[in-house]
């Protein structure tokens, strides 16, 4: 390696890719269907609300269509080969090494444990996330449908579909807390890269991993 | 994929996880009816007016406000084939034999509001005030939002537990419930207890009511779920 080539090298490595485009740009149409979706639940929800909005029949369209179409950003991203950094990332949200059960356990206090691309909070978000839509659209759907679906089966589906949304409100605001707490991570789902010294600090193992990917290239 | 994570051994926890909360959902499905109910008699319907599986009314409405009607100027027309169309005021509906229901409320969708106090006459007393001729054959109700349209057969709105209701939840009934006056119809999904009832038709054939028109059954039988055996208290 020459004198030259390193420096270009140590530029470079001055950031890394985070989130490749396609992934950013399912994460906004995530946010932005989900936004939608929570603004016309609260009056779906809330009888305050829905005495000051009323027209239910209509809210309750726009609920159910873009909660239909919420998904589908998500499955063409995932099946195609465009989508190979999203689906590198959900191998890593489902790999664990016992370090990060480790991490976890102590409530991300444990200073001997050294991280990857994502800490286990980040992979419990996505997987929560990902478990909440699957739900959603299932019980979503025998709300819609309910002809289709025994009344104990809806009374069923309504409750889960209550409760799911509670508990996703509350992670979804720890979600959105984190991200304006932590400028640069939030920054790289804007952009697609972060310094590499947040890496360093953050996600040591994936630095190195990376500098070693680019060093085979080389 | 975390080829340089030497650290002891890599297990799927991952997939773990996203299969165990999508599958508490997915059984929540076939279990939660049940669970609601415990959870709707366990926190009651004060601080469970907010939280999932209480024991609360969602509030449907298909205009952009509630009409708002004062007790005192408030009218019901029985209109059709009938022998005296009539006029009420609350007053006069108030005046007539009342009955009192204790019986859930059961929404299409899937929600429930067990054991709700009603009050109220019994829509045959209303019909019969009225009179209705040997023509007719069904029952057109109107509401005051100026959208909201149901019916019933003559031998439905004859149920002794279908009534032209001014009471629910032990007070007079608020405007988001539709008060002053709303149908209660007791064996049926809440769609065909109209709110702000403003007229009562009879007809040789009903035509389709609003929720009729977006797809919901006609019929709207709740089955076993409603406490139909149940005699009404009087």
């Amino acid at each position: 390696m020459t004198k030259e080539m390193r420096s270009a090298k140590d530029a470079y490595s001055r950031s890394l890719i985070r989130f490749d485009v396609v992934e950013r740009v399912v994460h906004w149409s995530l946010a932005f269907l989900f936004f939608i979706l929570i603004a016309t639940a609260l009056p779906l929800y809330f009888p305050s609300i829905e005495a000051i909005v009323g027209r239910r029949l209509l809210l309750a369209n726009i609920h159910t269509w873009v909660g239909i179409a919420l998904p589908i950003p998500l499955v063409i991203a995932l099946f195609g080969n465009w989508g190979k950094g999203l689906r590198s990332d959900i191998g890593r949200f489902n790999l664990w090494t016992s370090d990060e059960v480790r991490w976890l356990k102590s409530l991300a206090r444990d200073p001997m444990v050294e991280l990857g691309k994502f800490n286990p909070g980040q992979k419990l978000n996505a997987l929560f996330t990902g478990s909440v839509i699957s739900v959603m659209l299932a019980t979503g759907i025998i709300l819609k449908w309910f002809n289709f679906f025994p009344l104990s089966w809806r009374t069923g589906a309504t409750f889960v579909h209550d409760t799911f949304a509670t508990l996703f409100v509350l992670v979804l605001a720890g979600h959105i807390f984190m991200a304006v707490t932590h400028r640069k991570a939030l920054r790289s789902m804007l952009t697609g890269r972060i310094p590499s010294s947040w890496a360093e600090r953050h996600a040591p193992l994936w630095l190195r991993e990376s500098n070693h990917e680019s060093e085979d290239s080389t | 994929m975390d080829g340089s994570s030497s650290t002891g051994q890599v297990r799927p926890i991952g997939r773990r996880v996203f299969l165990g909360i999508t599958g508490l959902g997915l059984l929540g499905i076939i279990f939660g009816s049940k669970a609601q109910r415990s959870v709707s008699d366990a926190i009651g319907s004060g601080l469970g007016g907010l939280l999932p599986g209480g024991n609360r009314f969602r509030i449907y409405s298909i205009t952009g406000s509630f009409p708002n009607i004062k007790p005192a100027s408030y009218k019901l027309k029985v209109t059709g084939l009938v022998h005296t169309p009539l006029t009420l005021s609350l007053d006069q509906i108030q005046s007539m034999p009342s009955v009192s229901l204790v019986k859930d409320f059961q929404c299409v969708t899937g929600w429930r509001v067990s054991q709700v106090p009603w009050e109220g006459v019994k829509l045959s007393d209303v019909i019969d005030a009225a009179g209705a001729t040997t023509e007719a054959r069904a029952v057109e109700f109107y509401s005051y939002d100026g959208a909201d349209t149901e019916s019933l057969t003559i031998s439905q709105a004859r149920l002794s537990d279908v009534i032209v209701a001014y009471r629910m939840l032990g007070g007079p009934i608020t405007t988001a419930h539709g008060g002053p006056v709303r149908l209660y119809v007791a064996p049926m999904y809440g769609y065909k207890s109209l709110k702000w009832l403003s007229e009562i038709r009879l007809v040789k054939k009903a035509s389709l009511g609003f929720w009729e028109q977006n797809g919901y059954p006609v019929d709207a039988w709740v089955g076993n779920y409603n406490g139909r055996q149940d005699a009404p208290i009087t």
